[in-house]
């Protein structure tokens, strides 16, 4: 208990990496998700096709690949860009495949019958989309997303692979140098279990108050 | 086609679709261009920095990568399922000292990153005397942390099954272990089978931790042979489209799964992704 509280500098400066990596990426992957869902439900082909391309390719790749492609391969096509942004960015741009996914789930549970009504009362694309299929949609994915976001905090820790001195690297330092794994590794395992669970109970309480029964 | 964003296109629709379509196109052919463009401005193009992987040696060397991956992913997919089954019928069970514990387990892994996990067994446990071989040290992580994904991709299912079902199974007489082995777990099986299949492609992306292990899997395959031949983004890139060839194959296997299955199984689907 004690290396804890001795080392709690170094494990709260992780803990903090680890919720900027976790809440930037997270906000990203939300925007780029909503993008990349739109591309998947658009009348336009092309844009189907990029938008699957995007989906497949980003969900069968492990995130591990993807870092470390970027985080060594980037320089040497010429892109340099500091390795916390790296991370963010790549974390990002797989979970965006995942809210994407989440998210056109979510339309696609809408009926048919509700857009077609939407249209037929004259409602513009705008006004259906944001009275009548958004409401309906987003309720049914407040779960998943959520589960998305929990994915993303675990997923932060390969950073620490790549070098990022996040929650799971500031315990491995500290356990490298103390030699006492039990307290630290459980330490940083209850951390992330909070993380989780404070997750958990936000989309419950949320998908609590929106959600309709049918 | 209409859709619950979309009617079927009219005259002007249909030349909005086709200028979405050019512009779709244009940007799509400036985004790989500009990709090609960096690549070839740092001389990554050159034949040179290729050929290699137009020569056998270097493909059999991640090929064998490839194959301890395979090998990794089914071993701890057997143990993790294996673990995971006994861990969801622990959550249904009717004692309440056999629930609780597989439960805790269940609810406390899923929110430990593998990593950590990795790390656990690298560092941790060496020091009381376990030091593992390197391939245990890739497989038990990743077989503590989706034993408790299987755990409820299994539990989903159970449920699925219609409380009827063992009703009827305990009126003729079996035992609780006899419906639930006859009778059960025969449909829930067959109904998780497609979820089953993409949970153990999340797994054969998490044998890329090997790279951390130092496991000689296709990632860490990749990083030795990028050490040895100094083409790091070619190699990754090569590791990458394996990766890719081999985890597009297994989702669509589960999806053609789960086009076989009753429309019923479908909501089931879609709880074991809100779970």
């Amino acid at each position: 208990m004690e290396v804890l509280l001795e080392h709690l500098p170094e494990l709260w400066q992780g803990l903090i990496v680890t919720v900027q990596l976790t809440a930037v990426s997270f906000a990203g992957a939300a925007v780029l998700g909503v993008l990349v869902c739109a591309l998947r439900v658009s009348p336009v082909r092309v844009l189907r096709t990029l938008g699957t391309a995007y989906v497949e390719t980003l969900q069968n790749l492990p995130l591990l690949v993807l870092l470390v492609l970027a985080v060594f391969g980037l320089p040497e096509i010429g892109v340099q860009a500091n390795l916390m942004v790296t991370a963010i960015v790549v974390i990002a741009v797989y979970e965006a495949a995942y809210i994407g996914e989440a998210l056109r789930s979510g339309v696609n549970a809408v009926s048919k019958g509700q857009g077609e009504a939407a249209r037929a009362i004259g409602l513009t694309f705008g006004q259906s989309l944001r009275h009548v299929v958004l409401p309906q949609a987003l309720r049914t994915v407040v779960q998943p997303i959520g589960n998305i976001f929990i994915a993303t905090t675990m997923n932060t820790a390969l950073a620490a692979a790549v070098g990022v001195v996040d929650l799971t690297a500031a315990a491995n330092r500290v356990n490298l140098v103390e030699a006492q794994p039990i307290p630290i590794f459980v330490g940083a395992g209850v951390a992330y279990g909070l993380i989780a669970a404070a997750a958990g109970f936000v989309t419950g309480r949320l998908e609590r108050r929106l959600v309709i029964l049918r | 086609m209409s859709t619950v964003l979309f009617d079927e296109p009219g005259p002007k629709a249909r030349r909005r679709i086709r200028v979405a379509t050019v512009l779709g196109t244009l940007a799509a052919v400036a985004l790989v261009a500009l990709a090609v463009r960096q690549f070839a401005a740092n001389g990554q193009l050159d034949a040179a920095r290729w050929q290699p992987y137009g020569t056998w040696p270097m493909w059999r060397y991640l090929l064998d990568g490839l194959w301890s991956t395979f090998l990794a992913a089914v071993v701890s997919a057997a143990l993790s399922m294996a673990f995971g089954l006994l861990l969801a019928l622990g959550r249904v069970s009717p004692r309440s000292w056999v629930r609780g514990p597989a439960a805790a387990y269940v609810e406390v892994v899923r929110t430990i990153p593998a990593l950590l996990l990795v790390y656990v067994v690298l560092f941790a446990l060496p020091r009381y005397g376990m030091d593992l071989p390197l391939f245990w040290k890739l497989v038990v992580p990743l077989t503590v942390s989706n034993a408790a994904a299987y755990a409820e991709i299994f539990r989903a299912g159970i449920h699925s099954i219609e409380r009827g079902q063992t009703e009827a199974g305990l009126a003729v007489g079996l035992t609780r272990l006899q419906t639930v082995r006859l009778i059960v777990l025969p449909q829930a099986a067959r109904r998780v089978l497609p979820s089953l299949v993409s949970q153990s492609v999340g797994l054969l992306k998490d044998t890329s931790l090997g790279f951390v292990v130092s496991y000689g899997e296709l990632l860490y395959s990749g990083k030795v042979l990028a050490a040895y031949n100094g083409l790091l983004i070619q190699t990754y890139l090569v590791v990458a489209l394996i990766y890719l060839v081999v985890n597009a194959s297994l989702s669509k296997l589960a999806r053609a799964l789960e086009a076989r299955q009753p429309a019923s199984s479908v909501t089931l689907r879609r709880k074991i992704a809100r779970a």
